[in-house]
């Protein structure tokens, strides 16, 4: 009985270093998911810089109504690169790539996503699809017709630009898909024992149900643009009216998935706001189960809107009846989410930290962006402001001022679970001034330009707008200047900020409750299992962590 | 191993309020445990109870693969249903082939549900035989396709429906392709002291799902495009 074959199991075996370890792994084939993750969030940021310095050539250009700083066609082009890096290689990556991978495992209390290495695969898809469309640029023509490829005008701009772009688009989009099938698995299959699906933390069902999306409406984009190389490289007619095809077929396939797009843009957005409300404001989530059905309703209700895009394509009137109720009734499941997170707040401990401040101007901005979503969503209005600059006000308060806010706001909350260390407060909260006075002085003036009908994606523009077009540009300087203090407090608090110990905001979702930053595995022992993820000042409340209270 | 038997104090406050305040009380006592029982260490459970999820996951997948049908399935028919086509175009196509080819497929699936099953019995043989029927099933399907494409009046980019039926029944033809390699993979790997044994069935599932897919997607790219 004193005889033992095997080393007891309870001393911990030395891991084999299989994968380079310091920051050498961030550039490898890394399966961690954590280093996933992170490699997702730097890269993101990388073509984030990409794409907003592409829109400071924008805001440049209609500083004046003539175009004068370049030529028609490179405007084009810089347009469409901006919005393809912006959409596919920025928020898309970041919102579901970066934070998904970092936090879901957690959330589940598992040590690792489901199937790690087609996460590595999914994440290395992106940086060569992203040189790819960027480097278009520098071999002859980027792509001309805008992210949306709306063909005729994608069939008779320049061919490489444009198949280099649809090339790039299919790599993201598979990257995408991969990544949805990895959170959908994860959420339903690995799962602790003894965590049930309504013990989660809302962004796991934020996650899931955008990956839902993911799964249902990427691959349909995949054929649709299959397609519109075709009829470029072999002169099939699919979308094109000069050989019999069509090109609204086209917009419905499109929509089809960047409809539910912009969803899986901002749902994650939710999701991760719904995060850092709770611990901030010292408060539970307020209307969990009212949440989870909100997320549920508005993938559901997602998937049947997108032809509210095409009021102006010709759609017969009984289609433009039931997208506008469709799209109306997203309002719903939105508004319950906004009146929870507004009721989360109410009564709270609030920390007016710059996680807090961002989420509080996500709030703001994107009730903003939604009023005006339901305007658009009306087919008398939309008619008369389509293809204006009020759409390009409303999407960038969606997307900027909502999403492009809270992944802020996730940087400064889950900084110091990434590092080890606290993001400077000051450097944080003059970050948010500047963004925040630079993105409404950039996007409120620009609802009033497509009022009056001032038309998107143009390089010139009628002379009255001139003054409200400065304004706007001034707005963009502004958020080009708030770079500034956040790259230099992600630099310098990575070496010397302060160190944060391992739960420096007294929070109860499970990534908080190892070291940080966390092990190779998440935990040194078991998972532990948290059912009450936002138990804040419940009673009876267990004196969780801190203890300093008797 | 006992995944619920620690009572965790973040849970505790969703019990009853008697049971709760014990555990505070308990908590209390143990004043040094509050870091630690806040943690709600709960045993390996984590270890096990996780089945084979990498059949969910291909079935996701398969769910998007399916979506690009769909997609295509959708441009066909309104394509169909509002674009005429140029003179000399017709949607009428010539189905004697193509129903030996349905059938050739179907009876495919039932091979390879023959495979499993044998392999199930410890039959490896006759599980080998039957994949390489099935293979032989599919790309005898192809080669049907092929003297179709070559027969047909009309080329890629003659009209509307030309274009779509080659371009749907090309990425179908993909599909069936990349099958059979994957089931002439699995033969390989079924031999004596390969990878595929009744201990590891998974390849042959994945396989076998994917393939059941494929036969599915050609049911219904049958109906739509022959004949409707």
């Amino acid at each position: 009985m004193t005889l033992t074959l095997f080393p007891p199991t309870a001393t911990p075996e030395p891991q084999a270093p299989l994968q380079p370890q310091g920051w050498l792994r961030y550039f490898s084939f890394s399966v961690d998911h954590k280093v996933i993750g992170l490699q997702y969030l730097v890269c993101g940021f990388l073509f984030y810089f990409v794409g907003g310095a592409l829109a400071g050539m924008i805001r440049t250009e209609l500083l004046t109504p003539l175009s004068d700083f370049m030529p028609r066609e490179t405007y084009n082009e810089v347009l469409t690169l901006h919005g393809t890096v912006m959409i596919f290689l920025w928020i898309v990556p970041v919102v579901n790539g970066a934070f998904g991978n970092y936090l879901i495992p957690f959330y589940v209390g598992a040590r690792d996503m489901a199937f790690p290495r087609l996460n590595a695969v999914a994440f290395w898809l992106i940086p060569p699809a992203g040189l790819l469309l960027i480097s278009s640029y520098f071999i002859g023509s980027a792509s001309q017709s805008g992210w949306t490829a709306y063909p005729p005008l994608s069939l008779t701009t320049p061919a490489t630009g444009q198949v280099i772009w649809i090339l790039s688009v299919l790599l993201l989009g598979g990257s995408s898909i991969f990544g949805g099938i990895n959170f959908i698995a994860t959420i339903l299959k690995l799962r602790r024992p003894g965590l049930k699906l309504l013990q989660l933390p809302m962004f796991c069902w934020a996650l899931l149900g955008t990956s839902i999306l993911v799964v249902l409406s990427t691959p349909v984009l995949a054929g649709t643009l299959v397609l519109l190389s075709f009829d470029i490289i072999a002169h099939t007619g699919f979308f094109n009216p000069a050989l019999g095809g069509n090109a609204v077929v086209y917009q419905h396939l499109f929509w089809f998935y960047s409809h539910p797009a912009v969803y899986i843009m901002v749902l994650p957005a939710f999701g991760l706001v719904s995060e850092i409300l709770p611990v901030h404001a010292r408060k539970p989530l307020f209307g969990y189960i009212t949440m989870v059905y909100s997320i549920m309703a508005i993938v559901v209700l997602g998937l049947v809107v997108w032809a509210h895009h095409m009021f102006t394509s010709g759609t017969p009137p009984w289609m433009r009846l039931f997208f506008t109720i469709a799209t109306s009734l997203i309002a719903v499941p939105t508004g319950i989410k906004f009146f929870n997170w507004l009721a989360t707040l109410w009564g709270g401990k609030i920390a007016l930290n710059s996680a807090m401040l961002f989420s509080c101007g996500f709030i703001f901005n994107f009730v903003f962006g939604g009023i005006t979503g339901v305007a658009l969503a009306q087919v008398p209005f939309d008619i008369h402001v389509h293809d204006t600059y009020f759409v390009v006000a409303h999407f960038h308060y969606i997307v900027y001022g909502g999403t492009v806010f809270v992944i802020f706001g996730s940087v400064y909350h889950w900084y110091p679970k990434f590092t080890g260390r606290l993001a400077n407060e000051t450097l944080g909260r003059l970050h948010f001034v500047l963004t925040f006075i630079g993105f409404n002085l950039c996007f409120a003036p620009q609802h009033w330009l497509g009022l009056n009908g001032m038309p998107r994606r143009v390089a010139e523009y009628d002379p009255q707008f001139t003054f409200v077009n400065q304004l706007s540009s001034v707005g963009a300087l502004l958020m080009a200047i708030s770079t500034l203090p956040f790259l230099i407090n992600m630099i310098y608090s990575a070496f010397a900020g302060e160190k944060a110990g391992d739960n420096p905001w007294r929070a109860l979702t499970p990534e908080w409750l190892t070291s940080s930053p966390p092990p190779v595995e998440n935990w040194k022992g078991p998972a532990p299992l948290v059912t009450h993820p936002y138990g804040y000042g419940e009673a009876p409340q267990p004196q969780a962590v801190g203890a300093s209270s008797p | 191993m006992t995944s619920s038997s620690v009572p965790s104090p973040i849970s505790a406050s969703a019990a009853s309020p008697a049971q709760a305040a014990d555990l505070s009380v308990a908590d209390a006592g143990a004043k040094q445990g509050a870091e630690v029982s806040h943690q709600a260490e709960a045993g390996h459970g984590e270890e096990e109870g996780h089945g084979d999820f990498r059949l969910f996951g291909l079935a996701t997948f398969l769910v998007a693969d399916g979506m690009t049908f769909a997609g295509f399935f959708a441009a066909y028919l309104t394509f169909r249903a509002v674009n005429p086509l140029a003179e000399g175009g017709n949607y009428e196509l010539e189905l004697v082939l193509p129903t030996v080819n349905t059938i050739l497929l179907l009876l495919s699936s039932l091979t390879f549900h023959r495979a499993a099953k044998a392999i199930h019995q410890d039959r490896t043989q006759a599980c080998r035989n039957w994949l390489l029927v099935t293979a032989a099933l599919g790309f005898t399907f192809l080669g049907g396709q092929m003297v179709e494409y070559f027969s047909l009046p009309f080329g890629l980019t003659d009209n509307l429906f030309a274009s779509t039926f080659y371009a749907i029944t090309g990425f179908h033809g993909l599909h069936v392709t990349l099958g059979g390699l994957m089931i002439l993979i699995i033969w390989w790997q079924s031999r004596q002291g390969g990878r595929v044994t009744k201990a590891n069935l998974f390849p042959l599932e994945a396989t076998e799902l994917y393939w059941h897919f494929v036969d599915g997607i050609w049911v219904l790219l049958y109906g739509i495009l022959y004949l409707l």
